[in-house]
């Protein structure tokens, strides 16, 4: 990618701790965080609470990508799933540590801290979540 | 509102075009349709260029004013003006034309889209394509685009029953119709086992359900209706136009298998057209992957949601179908230079209400639709055409 780190960084509260937000209005669940809530809009402004999303959610649709990015290439094929967090909102990531076939919808899945990609051999990793399936089961 | 008219048609080849640049499919797609158009140069008001992304195909940036100078009117001064909006640019610099001179600013326009893709290499180009999905919440995770919409055609698989021959239906009938299309990319007919059989490229999709990389441009000179008739005995005017937007993440949305932003581009065209979906007797739908035509024909009330699957096996879109889909080929075999193909949609509308598409031509389709998407479907303009 070759960004400047300050673009990663800036979203660490995210990315490594599934900071959201909350509209104090209609508690609606915001992640990535909103400026302001969609549905309140001028009530929601000032009045958007931070909360921690527990990191937990289902699939509601996924895809297998055989054909990746170059800075995903020998990840190939990897699943990549639509969740929606236990919270409410839905959020796009890597499915991991789960044969390809038993991706499926519906499937109870939590979040892990994992390296997403690197800047070349010799530039900045960046980290965030990916998700397995829940081993407990609930 | 004043109404407006296509009085003019410009199309470079689409494809792999390695002799030719940026600039000259931009100049040779604009000349055309200003000598379809029978204009001059000072006669045009002003120009709008669609493009997604010249900035990272070809490393130029402001090509409102590039265009206008390789056209041959940097002495005219034109006020030329550029406009994006990814995979959308195109519409969206037609309804900027088209609402300059509805609103009486202007009497003459010319439109124009173009994207040079191949000057990058293919894993560069679909790199470039994937800045039209969310970057800091899509693409940073290793979300492609094909694989975005890949989610969408799992979860209508999943919801509706929707099969991978449904979805392979559409290329096999897309490049049937690109092979009566001299201008389209691939101009041979493939069959249903090769799509299925074709490599994955992100599950449930093959190479076969992905439009191709191209390069290609596409023109349109539009004109005050009440003057339309001095210029051309066929004036197709643009009775409805519409435009939506939506979030640029899949997952933001409300549903997964709905572009919502269709469905509200759609509603604002009928409306301003006051006609029905059942009025329009064909269309250009935005099919940069199978999937996406068969939603596009459920969002824009053709059928019901969840039935595009069954209308495709039941042969309704083919062109002898009794709504026409795609008769160009589509983005999937005409080719899919990004922002050309809002405007090239409507060159093939414009053909065909014109009875000028030969072999393709559909039979007494009087009104027409274009349906251009952004992204996964985070921008949407339709127009739709009538001739006069």
């Amino acid at each position: 990618m070759k960004e400047g780190v300050a673009r990663f960084w800036r979203e660490i509260p995210q990315r490594y701790n599934f900071m959201g937000n909350k509209c104090g209005t209609c508690e609606r669940v915001f992640f990535p965080p909103r400026e302001s809530c969609p549905y309140c809009r001028r009530k929601s402004i000032g009045n958007m609470k931070e909360i921690k999303l527990t990191g937990k959610g289902e699939v509601v649709t996924y895809t297998i990508i055989h054909v990746g990015p170059d800075d995903f290439e020998e990840q190939t094929p990897y699943p990549i799933a639509i969740i929606k967090l236990e919270e409410g909102p839905q959020i796009t990531a890597q499915i991991v540590d789960c044969p390809l076939d038993e991706v499926k919808i519906g499937m109870k899945v939590e979040s892990t801290f994992r390296k997403i990609q690197q800047d070349g051999h010799t530039g900045a990793i960046y980290y965030g979540y990916k998700f397995h399936k829940c081993y407990n089961n609930k | 509102m004043r109404e407006v008219a296509v009085i003019g048609v410009g199309l470079t080849k689409f494809g792999e075009l390695w002799d030719k640049s940026f600039r000259q499919l931009i100049a040779e797609a604009g000349s055309k349709a200003i000598l379809d158009a029978k204009i001059e140069g000072k006669d045009i008001n002003a120009l709008y260029i669609g493009s997604m992304s010249s900035g990272r195909f070809v490393d130029q940036e402001h090509i409102g004013a590039l265009v206008a100078e390789v056209s041959g009117f940097s002495q005219l001064h034109i006020p030329a003006t550029r406009v994006e909006g990814a995979c959308a640019s195109g519409g969206l610099a037609v309804r900027e034309g088209y609402l300059s001179i509805a609103s009486g600013i202007n009497d003459i326009v010319v439109v124009g889209g173009v994207e040079k893709m191949n000057d990058v290499g293919g894993s560069e180009a679909t790199e470039i394509l994937a800045t039209a999905s969310d970057q800091e919440w899509e693409a940073f995770f290793g979300a492609t685009f094909p694989g975005i919409y890949a989610m969408i055609a799992t979860r209508h698989m999943h919801e509706y029953g929707t099969t991978k021959e449904q979805l392979a239906q559409v290329a096999v009938k897309n490049h049937a119709n690109g092979a009566f299309n001299p201008y389209a990319q691939y101009q041979s007919p493939i069959s249903l086992e090769s799509v299925i059989r074709a490599t994955t490229v992100a599950y449930p999709l093959g190479l076969l359900d992905c439009s191709p990389v191209s390069d290609g441009a596409a023109s349109l000179v539009l004109c005050a209706a009440e003057k339309a008739k001095k210029y051309t005995d066929k004036p197709i005017k643009i009775i409805g136009s519409g435009q939506a937007s939506d979030t640029l993440a899949l997952h933001g949305r409300r549903d997964i298998c709905t572009l919502d932003a269709t469905v509200y581009a759609a509603k604002m065209a009928y409306k301003q057209a006051n006609l029905t979906p059942k009025d329009i007797d064909f269309a250009e739908v935005h099919d940069c992957f199978t999937i996406g035509e068969i939603c596009a024909i459920e969002d824009l009330g053709f059928v019901e949601k969840g039935k595009g699957g069954k209308a495709i096996d039941n042969k309704i879109t083919t062109l002898d179908g009794s709504l026409p889909v795609n008769t160009s080929g589509g983005l999937k075999a005409k080719g899919h230079p990004v922002g050309a193909t809002g405007v090239a949609q409507i060159v093939e509308l414009t053909m065909q209400l014109r009875g000028d598409a030969g072999k393709r031509q559909v039979k007494d389709g009087k009104i027409g639709l274009a349906h251009n998407v952004g992204g996964s479907g985070a921008t949407c303009v339709i127009h739709i055409l009538e001739a006069m």
